[in-house]
């Protein structure tokens, strides 16, 4: 609880640090995430909080990519299970994920992933397109590639995670 | 926005919306000076603020309409066309309001037309008038605002609330007026040609008219609140109640706790506010209603009719979303009452009536609904008109439009494209009937059905929920997830149990529940929303887990009624329902989610939805339930003795034909010319055996069923006596083995029925020819069995016989009348009651009319015991009632009915 309750508030203060980096400094700042060893980033000025997903509600009828909806202090949120968005099998539901805050349209939505790990301040330069031969279920959802100095992130498009009635009605 | 410009339009709106309502009032009292000021201060007011805001455009049309007010005022007689010039003008000021609203700006254009014609007929009047040569009255008002604006702080008596800049005192302008007694004479002359109308402006303001305001208006004495507010506080306080609700439930787990006092007021204190919440997203319904008495006096005009409008119970307070939801139809409504519903004045007169039509709406609670009904008087609903419609819409056939009632057909003008009137008036009859008025009323989880008596008029009644927001639901549980029902689809619960009276049974694989002699469809909840599969649902020795032990949630959703199969039922809880995100939106089984006492998210189920959803499959069973029940007896409901003898089918007879079960020592059947008997009160009856062949026990005890007629018995030796069971019995596939009936279904069983009369006539070979002798000796009398169950036939035929009738089937009532056609008749005619086509109600009240028929004793005899069927069919003309089965009691009545009447004849 104290720990994600912390995580939340250092999000938000970085969230305001964001507002302030972000703009024309060619910088951005994404919240990092994990989905089955792949780091991806979640940009920060759509982060409203991070929590951890308790006693979710399944939705009956509901796109397979609908975890839920749960109570976030009073709020009905949305749980979108991201592995599954992602084509990946899905998790335990018991297992300790976390999840990601985000508003969409006036709503509140849940992003389920692994873990989550830092703020990360990068240079939009960068950033790279997706690359041609990436799955086109990751494609569909990412932004572009941002060239870590280790590792890859991909950076999340958080409008298109959360359109996916046409993949649904497809499938 | 400005701040100042957004509360004008809302203030305008508000107060031209009562101008409205208060100038077709004044037109019926003109004499009423208290609703002339009314108007006169809300023009007066409207016109201050224009000018104070700088719009021209609206500030001369309100000058122009209030003078014309101010000489009404001053005792000049009221015209028709004085009011409607002024109606003109509200309009024309809504329109630029409407405008100013989109643009923040006045429109550009002229109201010379309504400024020149208000001028005139205000010069007309002033013509007419005596006492000419006074100060004019607009000169004198703007000096009465000059002198409050000194002041303008003050608090105005009158008004409640300090003045605002330009707005004057009502004090001072009664001065002002007082001092400027008269009509002016300086007003303009009349331009020789007025400006043409604007076109597009008056073209929208036509529509303007029909959509009415969308503004809600709060009464007088109230302060102004952004509905956003409420919303926002409502959604707080739902959290609040939540959170003391998880408070109570900790401190309830602690003894003794300090907390327990406070938290105790807390939670009284939050209860309250949530109340208190909740009332202020209450409104009266009269806001619903503000524009009805205008759109009523322009169709009385419009239609050439004379119409009164009489509303009652305006103050009743409803949720302000349903409010809105409401309003047009309500609206749809009453002008459908005005155009159709009321006949033309000379209709009236002629028919006897009062000149002027009466439309009145009536508000009150009724248990957490709200009813509304919109009554007229005039000349009802026209019955062969809607039924021709219906047939020629193909809603219903010929043959079953006959059979329907009244009621029944008066309901056909909520079917879809259903408008009876021949020609379409800018009224109604535009192909927006009343279909969607239902549709709309349904939506919000309400009811509407009518009445309508012919040349009296017709009452609509709408029923509605109070509030969308908070509603009573029941939380149930299916595959260990719970959902909310909510309350209002609710008709009943039901606990079913395999040993109990309310059992799942199943048609054909399709699972049904019988409800007081009602076949309801029932849903899976688990199932249906692939909570798991039916294979799931089976437990290891093949029965259905849910059939054993489980909860049915009868529901209804307009005409249908289904039940909704759930593992368990929890509570009744209040839920504030919210809607859901829009990634859920196209699931329509639910209407939205809440969070619950406990803190979890549970999905709120839509029964619309649901009965939409599985509509198809309901149609299939409800076709399977209706063949099922036109089966053997009406309510299906057949006492059977199920057993086993000579093979593993198992066997059964109606147990009414059995008169006894009885055990013997194996050592009591003795043989005797060629057949096992048994000494049985002091007789000797034969023992008879199922299959040619079987044996006897050897040992222990042999059950035997005991036939007896006639003081004649006989046995039949059974291996094993099974049960006795209630359901319906349908013969599937009749059986050319003598002795068997046929085969039926019995508890998902396939078994033989037994032709008991077989076996009889098997051992007394005279049994008929008893009967035959009676005959020839002239006593036989002619009986005419009236069934359309084949298997009754063949059941009840051989007992009449026995009893020395000479008995003629008919399977229907037309095949009876062929009978009587064909010159034939009877001493007595015995019928079942429920008959496709005709019923047994209306063939013996045909058999008493007919002239060859008609002294024909009638019995019936039919599966409803109820007194209200016997007192029915006493009325139909039948002579007495016999239930089915009761076979002894058949024999009983035709007796007593031929020796009564051989006696009389």
């Amino acid at each position: 609880m104290s720990e994600h309750d912390t995580k939340a508030a250092s999000t938000r203060t970085s969230r305001k640090k964001a507002a302030a980096a972000v703009s024309g400094a060619g910088m951005s700042e994404y919240i990092t995430v994990v989905i089955e060893d792949q780091l991806f980033g979640i940009p920060v000025p759509r982060v409203h909080d991070v929590f951890m997903p308790q006693s979710m509600t399944r939705v009956p009828l509901s796109a397979p990519e609908v975890a839920g909806v749960l109570n976030l202090r009073g709020r009905i949120v949305t749980a979108i299970d991201m592995r599954r968005r992602l084509g990946l099998q899905s998790r335990d539901r018991t297992a300790g994920c976390m999840a990601v805050g985000v508003e969409h349209r006036g709503e509140s939505y849940g992003l389920i992933i692994d873990s989550v790990g830092e703020v990360l301040r990068v240079a939009d330069a960068d950033m790279e397109s997706n690359p041609a031969n990436l799955d086109p279920r990751w494609r569909e959802i990412s932004a572009g590639v941002q060239r870590l100095e280790s590792r890859l992130m991909i950076v999340i498009d958080v409008e298109r995670v959360l359109n996916f009635t046409g993949q649904t009605l497809a499938a | 926005m400005d701040d100042l410009l957004r509360e004008f339009l809302t203030e305008t709106t508000e107060s031209l919306d009562v101008v409205d309502v208060e100038l077709v009032k004044f037109e019926q009292e003109p004499n009423n000076a208290q609703i002339l000021d009314n108007i006169f201060r809300l023009v007066h007011t409207v016109k201050g603020t224009c000018g104070f805001l700088g719009l021209p455009r609206l500030e001369a049309l309100a000058h122009a309409a209030e003078t014309l007010m101010g000489k009404y005022r001053d005792g000049m007689g009221v015209t028709d066309g004085g009011v409607t010039a002024i109606l003109h003008s509200i309009d024309r000021l809504k329109l630029i309001l409407s405008e100013l609203e989109a643009n923040e700006a006045e429109p550009d254009g002229s109201d010379d037309d309504l400024i020149n014609q208000l001028n005139a007929l205000s010069q007309a009047e002033a013509a007419a008038a005596p006492a000419p040569g006074a100060a004019p009255a607009e000169e004198a008002a703007p000096a009465a605002e000059t002198a409050a604006s000194d002041d303008s702080a003050a608090i105005d008596p009158l008004l409640d609330r300090p003045l605002r800049p330009g707005e004057v005192s009502l004090d001072e302008l009664e001065r002002a007026f007082q001092e400027a007694e008269g009509p002016e004479l300086a007003a303009p002359a009349p331009e020789p040609t007025p400006a043409p109308v604007e076109e597009p402006a008056a073209a929208s303001a036509e529509e303007s008219e029909g959509e009415g305001g969308k503004k809600e208006s709060v009464a007088n004495q109230s302060i102004r609140v952004n509905v956003d507010t409420l919303e926002n506080l409502m959604t707080m306080v739902s959290e609040l109640v939540l959170t003391r609700n998880q408070l109570l439930e900790m401190v309830r787990r602690l003894d003794d706790s300090e907390f327990k006092v406070p938290l105790q007021r807390l939670s009284n204190v939050t209860g309250e506010l949530q109340e208190a919440v909740m009332k202020t997203r209450m409104q009266p319904i009269g806001n619903a209603w503000q524009k009805l008495p205008r759109i009523v006096r322009d169709l009385s005009r419009e239609l050439g009719k004379k119409i009164d409008l009489e509303m009652i119970g305006a103050e009743t307070e409803l949720d302000r979303q349903v409010l809105d939801l409401i309003k047009d139809p309500l609206t749809h409504m009453v002008r459908n009452s005005a155009d159709h519903g009321l006949e033309t004045t000379a209709e009236r007169v002629a028919a006897g009536k009062s000149d002027k039509g009466r439309i009145t709406l009536r508000a009150y609670h009724e248990g957490g609904h709200i009813i509304i009904e919109i009554a007229d008087d005039g000349r009802g609903l026209d019955v062969e008109k809607i039924k021709a419609k219906a047939i020629a819409n193909g809603l219903v056939s010929e043959a079953e439009a006959e059979k329907l009632t009244e009621q029944q057909i008066h309901r056909y003008i909520f079917a879809p494209g259903f408008s009876t009137a021949a020609k379409v008036t800018n009224v109604s009859g535009r192909g927006v009937g009343m279909d969607v008025v239902r549709t709309n009323i349904e939506l919000i989880g309400g009811s509407i059905d009518l009445r309508s008596t012919h040349h009296k008029g017709t009452t609509f009644t709408i029923k509605i929920p109070l509030t969308l927001a908070i509603v009573s639901a029941l939380i149930v549980e299916a595959a260990e997830e719970r959902f909310a029902i909510p309350q209002l689809a609710v008709v009943e619960l039901v606990r079913t149990k395999a040993d109990s009276d309310h059992r799942i049974e199943h048609i054909n694989n399709t699972p049904v529940l019988r409800l007081r002699n009602r076949l309801l469809p029932l849903v899976f909840l688990d199932q249906f929303l692939g909570l798991r599969s039916s294979a799931e649902a089976l437990s290891e020795d093949g029965r259905t887990v849910t059939s054993d032990e489980a909860f049915i949630v009868v529901t209804r959703v307009g005409e249908q009624i289904f039940g909704i199969v759930v593992d368990s039922v929890f509570d009744t809880e209040e839920i504030v329902v919210k809607p859901v995100a829009s990634l859920l939106r196209d699931i329509t089984v639910f209407s939205g989610n809440t969070i619950l006492g406990d803190g979890s998210v549970i999905m709120i189920m839509d029964p619309n939805g649901v009965a939409q959803a599985i509509s198809g499959e309901l149609n299939e069973m409800e076709e399977i339930v209706a063949e099922e029940q036109q089966g053997f007896t009406s309510d299906g409901e057949t006492s059977l003795l199920v057993f086993y003898a000579g093979s593993k089918e198992p066997k059964a007879v109606p147990l009414s034909l059995v008169t006894r079960l009885e055990e013997f020592d194996i050592s009591e059947i003795e043989y005797s010319n060629g057949s096992n008997v048994i000494q049985y009160r002091g007789k000797l009856m034969p023992i008879m055996h199922v299959a040619e062949g079987t044996a006897l026990r050897s040992e222990g005890r042999q059950p035997i069923l005991v036939f007896t007629e006639e003081e004649r018995s006989v046995g039949l030796a059974v291996d094993e006596i099974v049960d006795i069971v209630t359901d319906r019995l349908d013969i599937e596939l009749t059986s050319e083995v003598p002795g068997i009936l046929g085969s039926a279904v019995i508890r998902d069983k396939a078994t033989e029925v037994l032709d008991v009369a077989h076996y009889l006539t098997r051992v007394f070979a005279d049994w008929f020819r008893r009967k035959e002798a009676a005959l020839q000796a002239g006593a036989a009398k002619r009986l005419l069995l009236v069934d359309d169950s084949p298997f009754f036939r063949t059941m009840v035929t051989p007992q009449l016989a026995m009893a020395g009738y000479q008995v003629v089937h008919a399977a229907s009532v037309e095949a009876a009348w062929k009978l009587r056609d064909a010159g034939q008749t009877f001493d007595i005619i015995v019928s079942d009651i429920e008959m496709p086509v005709t019923n047994g109600f209306e063939f013996a009240a045909a058999v008493k009319k007919d002239d060859s028929w008609s002294h024909i004793p009638i019995i019936a005899l039919s599966a409803l015991g109820s007194s209200e069927a016997i007192e029915k069919g006493r009325q139909a003309g039948f002579d007495d009632y016999v239930a089915k089965y009761d076979r002894d009691g058949l024999i009983q009545v035709l007796n007593e009915i031929l020796d009564a009447k051989g006696e009389a004849a």
